[in-house]
């Protein structure tokens, strides 16, 4: 299957940037994070490198009314600030400090064989399927009580059919009719 | 084959990043998905009909591409042990431990460096960038306490 095929190619392209740049370098990662001592601003210019390129192709993207391969976009639509994207984002921020390992650089570390990056993976996934128990807790609660404040996210984002925002459809100055996506 | 002769670190990382950006776009333009790491693996985790093949493919495709690298430019993975160089804890406690909060908090918080980091600032969600703020500040706080409360190299 094509997707496959790209998925593929994405993933190995995405190994290939984090190798050359060093970022599957725990110490390097570290060093990033160590503002208060011998600071290396490289993952600042990996990263925004990588935040400037995916702006630009996002804004060409946007654009189109489906993907190439795909039938719809899957693109997150939550907008709202809540307690699971902080206490998350701060747990994982964490972990990222303690090991230098985040979940793509560890995935490609993985053909070291190095006893490091087994530990970390296979606690990443500890960690993932613990998160699942979490959430089957919190379902089966929620259903039996009223909600809680600190509602979980489904584990996958909502697949949607994306409405274009008026800002991101297709230029059209004229305003003529444009195919129905 | 020793890179640094060849593109010093700066051009690397602008390089690397710039691949990063175009693999991301990539997945972006032809399959329609956020190249979230944490996402694409915790969906895994629930495996869906249909959903699950282009998961596995760039799961793969991170090691295929790894294992390049291990075979052609091994030096740009970790000589060796870096947490412990921050502290005098034991070092696989503090891997698994840090796996752990990875694993769970990249769930919790539904996504991580790429996911957030990348395509989340990239298009200016509110969410990821907060997200990604709330990281790296954790990520530095956690350094910190690692670096200058429990020992090792000043």
């Amino acid at each position: 299957m094509r997707q496959s095929f790209v998925s593929f190619g994405a993933g190995v392209l995405f190994a290939g940037g984090l190798g050359l740049s060093g970022m599957a370098q725990p110490a390097k990662i570290q060093a990033f994070l160590d503002f208060a001592g011998a600071w290396d601003p490289t993952l600042m210019g990996v990263m925004g490198a990588a935040v400037v390129t995916y702006f630009v192709a996002f804004r060409v993207i946007v654009g189109m009314p489906a993907p190439v391969l795909g039938l719809k976009f899957h693109i997150p639509t939550r907008k709202q600030l809540d307690a699971p994207l902080i206490l998350g984002s701060a747990l994982f921020g964490l972990g990222w400090g303690i090991s230098g390992y985040c979940p793509g650089p560890a995935i490609v570390s993985l053909p070291t064989g190095s006893t490091d990056v087994l530990t970390f993976a296979i606690s990443m996934l500890a960690g993932m399927g613990l998160f699942r128990v979490y959430e089957a807790w919190k379902t089966r609660r929620s259903s039996a009580t009223a909600s809680s404040p600190l509602s979980v996210p489904a584990a996958n984002e909502p697949t949607v059919t994306r409405a274009a925002a008026p800002e991101e459809r297709p230029f059209n100055p004229t305003g003529t009719p444009l195919p129905i996506p | 084959m020793d890179l640094n002769t060849v593109i010093s670190p700066l051009e690397r990382a602008l390089l690397g990043g710039t691949l990063i950006g175009l693999a991301t776009s990539s997945l972006l333009l032809f399959n329609g998905r956020v190249a979230g790491i944490s996402g694409i693996v915790g969906g895994l985790l629930t495996p869906t009909k249909g959903d699950t093949a282009w998961r596995v493919a760039f799961v793969a495709g991170l090691v295929a591409g790894g294992l390049l690298l291990f075979l052609l430019t091994p030096g740009v993975f970790s000589s060796g042990p870096s947490s412990l160089q921050l502290s005098s804890l034991p070092h696989l406690p503090l891997l698994a431990g840090g796996g752990l909060l990875v694993g769970f908090g990249t769930r919790l918080g539904s996504g991580c460096t790429s996911g957030h980091g990348v395509c989340g600032v990239g298009r200016f969600s509110p969410r990821s960038i907060v997200a990604t703020l709330t990281f790296i500040s954790a990520g530095a706080l956690a350094v910190f306490v690692l670096r200058w409360l429990t020992g090792g190299l000043a």
